[in-house]
């Protein structure tokens, strides 16, 4: 794969590109392109997003811009898919109880690997290499497949830094309408399976900076920020409530920069 | 802004004095408030109401009405609790209370003079002392703000706008997660099929769809006619 293309850093979009893709937008029926609901309309989404941008950029860096973000998404996803594929094949790993859950979760993984993977090709790039899986992060949890705490915290890092990942992502998808809304629907996703599997590792299903895994710090990094648009939301206060003394930095989930999840992703890149 | 009243009074005698302060509220921050025959055609019978207003001030007002709406009845929800509710349970809805009450300050006080007035809302078609009834109420109202931040998100044209309300909807769909697992635990429920379509992308909802299925609970009309589409 190629990490380095992906690991540079290209923040800014075309500021002409809005204007572009919303005109080749219009003239591909732009409302059909993401309508939901049923299998039929579900597998012309992608083809259709991917020949909007493809219309609109044609071979132009913008594009390059917008498909390795694409490509970057698909990298995490490609990851997430093979490490609950993983966990499914693990005998006696997942108890029967939680089985349903992850079974899902797996389910949605894929889901968003073919739906990133054909928007990519349809618009004309090359999807990156399928990374090799290394489940235990070069060692750094060494019975992530038979120790279901262990996989447990390690699905929670994984869900929490998509989440993030997604989030930082979002205001460089700003030209695009389609693609951002894409990225967003998977986003809250994320933040859904993020959620149950802290639920089911007995923690709350917020995003903390305090009571995390040493082992998993760097994926909480930032998360307690209490300054949002420049308003101290830990000083807000309402008569007759006294708010709780983590629900500031709870109540807002936190971006990561690519740099960073490159960061903690790279470790279950196998060789 | 003066022309704005005249046109306003000139297309309907009835306008009522709240939706008057909120045009002109909303007219400091937004442009081109002149067409009345926008404001006031036949498909909008509702001339008493909020006007959100135009470009990122309305979709702001927009999540800005729903955290107003989800905190109201969270608070409601912990002031009469369920029966048989426990101390798990209370800890976890205080918790979401208290988010949704700071993302109701938050927008406040980032919209500061363009922000609508408190809303008037009514939750007396819920019962609030069965729990089965009043999750699926409380799934139903976060599944709802879920898609609407989704749909909303394409909305704003200020990338900043864009990143608070990706920091908001996160965990709003963590809130959805969390109280459909309080129904169906350890199942499918969390990220269910009504939620999450078949290629792994959850739904959107615009706010035409949002404000029509929060109708019931809100006594103050909100109007989002001027929201921007794309």
């Amino acid at each position: 794969m190629n990490l380095k293309a992906i690991l540079s850093d290209i923040e800014t979009i075309d500021p002409e590109a809005c204007e572009r893709l919303n005109h080749a937008a219009g003239r591909t029926s732009r409302r059909n392109l993401f309508r939901l609901g049923t299998k039929a309309a579900v597998a012309a989404v992608p083809l259709a997003f991917g020949a909007s941008l493809k219309t609109a950029y044609g071979q132009t860096s913008n594009a390059a811009a917008i498909l390795e973000i694409l490509n970057f998404a698909l990298t995490l996803e490609y990851l997430e898919d093979s490490f609950y594929k993983a966990a499914l094949a693990a005998p006696g790993l997942i108890p029967a109880g939680d089985r349903a859950v992850f079974q899902l979760i797996s389910t949605h993984e894929e889901r968003h690997v073919s739906f990133i993977e054909t928007a990519i090709r349809t618009a004309g790039g090359t999807t990156v290499t399928r990374p090799r899986l290394d489940p235990t992060a070069k060692g750094a949890y060494p019975n992530v497949l038979s120790n279901y705490q262990t996989f447990l915290t390690v699905a929670q890092a994984l869900e929490d830094t998509g989440v993030r990942a997604y989030k930082g992502q979002a205001a460089n998808l700003i030209s695009n309408d389609d693609v951002l809304q894409a990225a967003l629907q998977i986003h809250s996703v994320e933040a859904r399976h993020a959620a149950e599997v802290r639920r089911i590792r007995g923690q709350k299903p917020w995003a903390t900076s305090t009571n995390n895994p040493a082992t998993i710090a760097a994926v909480y990094e930032g998360e307690g920020n209490v300054t949002q648009g420049g308003v101290n939301v830990g000083s807000l206060q309402v008569s007759g409530i006294t708010l709780g003394a983590s629900a500031a930095g709870d109540a807002f989930d936190e971006p990561l920069t690519r740099a960073q999840v490159l960061a903690i992703a790279t470790p279950f890149i196998g060789a | 802004m003066l022309k704005v009243m005249i046109d306003s009074v000139a297309c309907n005698g009835k306008v009522g004095r709240r939706w008057f302060m909120q045009v002109v509220g909303v007219t400091s921050a937004a442009t081109g408030l002149t067409a009345c025959d926008t404001l006031l055609d036949d498909e909008n019978p509702y001339v008493g109401g909020v006007q959100l207003g135009r470009d990122d001030v309305g979709v702001l007002n927009y999540a800005y009405a729903l955290e107003q709406l989800e905190a109201a009845f969270y608070t409601q929800m912990l002031t009469t609790p369920y029966a048989g509710i426990t101390p798990e349970e209370t800890q976890l809805l205080t918790d979401i209370r208290d988010h949704e009450i700071i993302h109701r300050e938050f927008l406040r006080t980032a919209l500061a003079g363009d922000a609508i007035e408190s809303l008037e809302l009514n939750f007396g078609s819920l019962n609030f002392g069965d729990r089965a009834a009043i999750l699926a109420a409380a799934r139903q109202f976060e599944n709802t703000g879920v898609a609407a931040y989704n749909g909303a998100g394409k909305l704003l044209k200020n990338p900043d706008f864009l990143t608070l309300a990706g920091k908001i909807v996160s965990v709003e769909a963590r809130h959805a997660a969390l109280i459909a697992d309080l129904l169906q635990p350890r199942t499918t429920y969390f990220a269910s099929d009504e939620v999450v379509a078949f290629n792994g992308l959850e739904i959107v909802q615009t706010p035409a769809q949002v404000l029509s299925a929060v109708r019931p609970y809100t006594g103050t009309v909100v109007n989002g006619d001027l929201l921007p589409t794309t």
